[in-house]
């Protein structure tokens, strides 16, 4: 269906390719996932499939590729569009119209499907991935999930065989996740088409994959089941991990799978009954060697209080009356599905959002009181969009800036980007980073006026396994120093590595506030895979199984 | 097309008929200055589109359009008092007026106001609201965006534009929003030379980033699959719409200006119309497109353009027979007359209230519906 012959591609500036010598097949009715670290070429091998690399991006394409025996060097994305659907990073930004039928409607418009046969497609595809009921609203009313329903609604109405999707659910809670792969699977399942899509959470896909093309930083190509490809990765899903800690052959890909091993694993475990409330202990193993702390020294053992926070739009309550205390060098979680009300209140908190009503006290002063400069000092707040904060053209531009901001040492922004992550050139361009090199200058920005306490919208948004380990390691250090830090988060894997502490937000309230060991285990939607796998027995992560199987000797 | 329609069931009217009915308001209202007359346009209009506005949002902005009428009104007026205009013998006001050097010949502020020029800013203030109304009420009758999609092929390419603009303004606006709240997390006030960089660098990056992925997707889905049509023929096409357009828009502007000659009225409009129609024809030739769930033109779509179209006609005639009804006489002042003819062809442009699908069932029949089914557009209670 699909095949690349000795595809190399190479962007007009850059000095390597993206993609080197790619040679491979992707049959019809395979579901492959496309994995690899950020900017290794995940999105560049996608937007060869149809043809928008490189007609759309510019660049070179030596070799060939073939789809449905079309080859894309004379076939522009355009004259591909009834074979291939395409569906972008961010589903919004791809919408052409404004009401669900008729985006879904568009790309027959453009094939000139006859309108009697459109009429029922739509139809047809609105009742395929449940969005019946949404077919006269606005888009911009629809929750992400269901953006991202109708964003393959509207490829699938061309009747194409091949649907390739970059990143379907990196913006979307858990269950909105579950929502968009299911319905991808039921349409591989169902119609037999051939679905090709990259994902950095591989643990939430990997259950379903046919084939895994693995695309390696230095721009080659590992092709192959998923079991074989994923043994020779480091970075992988806890699943997989927790089947080599155990020894499982061949290793478990699904929950389901690892679930059934799982008995014989529980019994070489201690006993784990003792009080979930305890975390003393688990919690010094999670505790990875810290990197050198990245505070300034000036923060120690700060607290916050927020008591009775109200945030309302219009006639949207967004936060209802939110009480909420963060200790001293805590990790608290904040999760909860897409516009719970996360963002709204470290806003509220921070101060430079809206707040209806409610005080907040970090060192016995309300930030929302003070000046931006001020505020910033008390508390820093990482947006879900950290680009936001960045308009000079280096990275050296907008340490300098920073410094001159918060009044602080010239070089101490740079030192603290170094701390974070090192090796940034100092004249690189801010849009040129990595998602995780971005969130680290943006960190370090705000950290240059140390504040005493961190809130953190979605850091993990975006980031692959690697730069969410280094984020860990990062925000353990920073509580370490003493200062709470709050971080709002759809990662529930991430969250069972961090966090001591998580937080559940429901329609502006908070429905469930506890250690999070406590709050993993309670439901399944939050429990990490770990959690899944050794139900009852409450392990959260692979590390802490590894510990406790260590003094036994078993490995 | 060929389908029938029950026309008393709930759709929504072709947009078309719709600004025909507008337009021949237009045309009406522009020829007349009598108060009375004026008037009746209006309530025609506030029935018209009480009666059959739907409930989207734009459909509600007709008190905008209506706040905006009185304010032209109030604005002539004012104007009027205060730089005075000296015909008519009733003064009703003696303001002091202001002594100008002597090279402002011609221009006095203050001084007697007198009655008749207050009465002709108003009548004239009149007509202007009476036509913005006019075109505010098929704003809110007509669904501009079901407009835009029945763009001629020819014009596809300006019509997907605009289309693609009225969706990505709220977006810039909002991602406006977000970076001015994020500039504050670095401490930067809102305001100044300084403020405007930081805000605007991202915004401008922001907005090019999301016109390349809009591209990119809209390339992804066949967007612009024209190869098979040449481009001469393509370029003729466009020279055919664009002449016809031109010709219309002069052809009106004939009919509605009373002084411009005859000839650049009707026979204008209808050499536009011929190469418009010329032009349409010429890519319709060579469909690569379809339209999803296309308007449709019916019965009702007739009958509501063509009252609107028959106010006017009507207007026209009652101007020719009598044009002393239609501009009452200030010098000598006197009461503006009833003009029967012109009212009665006013009044026939009311009847879309009635001859129009409703916007939703009426209330019987609605209790009589045990689920929701079929179209859900006009299925809220």
């Amino acid at each position: 269906m699909i095949r690349f012959e000795r595809v190399t591609m190479t962007y007009g500036t850059a000095s390597r390719p993206v993609l080197r010598d790619v040679s491979l097949e992707i049959e019809e009715g395979v579901l492959c996932v496309v994995a690899g670290p950020t900017g290794s070429g995940k999105s560049t091998l996608l937007g060869a499939i149809n043809g928008l690399v490189p007609h759309f991006t510019g660049g070179r394409l030596d070799g060939r590729v073939l789809v449905d025996g079309r080859e894309t060097r004379t076939h522009a994305p355009r004259e591909l569009a009834d074979v291939v659907g395409y569906v972008g990073q961010d589903p919004v930004a791809g919408f052409v119209t404004d009401r669900v039928e008729e985006e879904l409607a568009y790309v027959m418009e453009q094939l000139a499907v006859p309108p009697a046969a459109m009429r029922k497609r739509v139809e047809e595809t609105l009742d395929l991935l449940g969005i019946a009921d949404l077919r006269d609203r606005p888009m911009r009313t629809l929750s992400g999930g269901q953006q991202q329903r109708v964003a393959i609604g509207a490829a699938l109405t061309a009747h194409p065989r091949i649907l390739v999707l970059d990143e379907p659910t990196s913006a979307l809670d858990p269950t909105a996740a579950e929502d968009v792969l299911s319905a991808i699977t039921r349409l591989v399942h169902d119609l037999g088409l051939t679905v090709v899509l990259a994902e950095h959470r591989l643990e939430r896909v990997i259950g379903f994959a046919d084939l895994v093309v693995r695309v390696r930083s230095d721009g080659q190509v590992l092709a192959g089941p998923p079991g074989e490809v994923l043994a020779g990765m480091d970075r992988v899903p806890a699943v997989i991990e927790l089947g080599r800690l155990a020894g499982w052959q061949p290793v478990p890909l699904s929950v389901r799978d690892a679930r059934r091993r799982a008995p014989e694993l529980r019994r070489r475990l201690p006993e784990r009954a003792a009080p979930l409330h305890d975390r003393a202990a688990p919690l010094i193993d999670r505790a990875a060697p810290l990197p050198a702390g990245p505070g300034t020294g000036a923060t120690a053992d700060t607290s916050l209080t927020a008591r009775g926070i109200s945030v309302t739009y219009g006639d949207v309550v967004a936060v209802r009356s939110v009480d909420l205390v963060l200790a001293p060098g805590t990790i608290t979680a904040l999760m909860g599905r897409n516009g719970s009300g996360k963002s709204s209140l470290l806003w509220a908190i921070q101060g430079s959002g809206p707040r209806r009503d409610g005080t907040v006290s970090v060192a016995g002063v309300d930030p929302a009181t003070l000046d931006p400069a001020g505020a910033r000092r008390a508390v820093g707040l990482v947006p879900q969009t950290p680009s936001d904060l960045l308009y000079l053209d280096s990275v050296e531009a907008e340490c300098r800036q920073a410094d001159r901001e918060s009044a602080a040492e010239p070089g101490t922004c740079r030192t603290l980007l170094d701390r974070l992550v090192a090796g940034i050139p100092g004249e690189q361009h801010p849009r040129d980073l990595s998602e995780g090199q971005r969130l680290a200058l943006v960190l370090a920005i705000q950290l240059t006026a140390s504040p005493g306490v961190i809130l953190l919208d979605e850091p993990t948004r975006g980031l692959d396994y690697a730069a969410k380990t280094n984020l860990g390691a990062i925000i353990r250090a920073l509580a370490a120093e003493g200062r709470p830090v709050l971080l709002s988060t759809h990662d529930v894997e991430f969250v069972a590595t961090v966090a001591e502490r998580v937080i559940v937000m429901a329609e502006g309230e908070l429905v469930a506030d506890g250690p999070a060991a406590e709050i993993l285990t309670a439901s399944p939607a939050f429990a990490p895979q770990v959690t899944r796998i050794l139900a009852p027995d409450p392990w959260l992560t692979v590390a802490e199984v590894a510990s406790a199987l260590e003094p036994a000797g078993v490995r | 097309m060929a389908r029938s329609f029950d026309p008393r069931l709930p759709r929504p009217l072709h947009p078309l008929a719709w600004w025909a009915w507008a337009l021949g308001l237009t045309t009406a209202a522009s020829r007349t200055t009598n108060p009375l007359l004026l008037g009746l346009i209006i309530v025609v209009l506030a029935v018209v589109v009480n009666a059959r506005r739907s409930e989207a949002p734009w459909a509600r902005l007709f008190r905008l359009y209506v706040i905006a009428a009185v304010f032209i009104v109030g604005l002539r007026v004012f104007y009027r008092v205060l730089f005075g205009g000296d015909y008519g013998t009733h003064v009703i006001l003696a303001l002091p007026e202001l002594p100008l050097p002597a090279w402002a010949v011609g221009i006095s502020i203050g001084g007697p106001v007198t009655l008749e020029s207050i009465l002709a800013a108003a009548y004239d203030g009149l007509r202007l609201a009476t036509l913005i109304l006019c075109i505010g009420a098929a704003n809110v009758l007509a669904d501009a965006r079901r407009l835009l999609r029945i763009v001629p092929n020819a014009l596809y390419e300006v019509g997907a534009t605009l289309v693609v603009a009225l969706t990505v303004a709220p977006q810039l606006i909002e991602s406006v929003l977000r970076v001015r709240r994020a500039r504050r997390l670095r401490g930067a006030p809102g305001r100044g030379p300084r403020a405007f960089v930081g805000l605007f660098l991202p915004v401008l990056q922001d907005a090019l980033e999301r016109s390349l992925s809009l591209a990119a997707a809209m390339d992804a889905r066949g967007y612009g699959r024209t190869a098979g049509v040449p481009a001469r023929s393509r370029r003729v096409t466009s020279a055919l719409v664009l002449l016809g357009l031109g010709g219309i828009s002069v052809g009106l502007y004939g009919l509605l200006d009373a002084t411009a000659p005859p000839w650049l009225g009707l026979p204008m409009l209808g050499l536009g119309a011929a190469a418009g129609l010329a032009g349409l024809w010429s890519s319709g030739r060579r469909v690569r497109r379809t339209a999803y769930r296309p308007d449709t033109w019916g019965r009702p779509e007739t009958l509501v353009a063509l009252s609107g179209l028959a106010a006017a006609a009507v207007m026209a005639l009652a101007g020719s027979i009598d044009p002393a009804a239609l501009d009452p006489s200030l010098v000598p002042l006197e009461w503006p007359a009833f003009a029967p003819l012109a009212s009665a062809g006013i009044l026939v442009a009311m009847l879309p209230a009635w001859l129009a699908p409703p916007v939703r069932l009426a209330a019987p029949a609605a209790t009589l519906r045990r689920a929701p089914i079929g179209d859900p557009g006009t299925a809220r209670p």
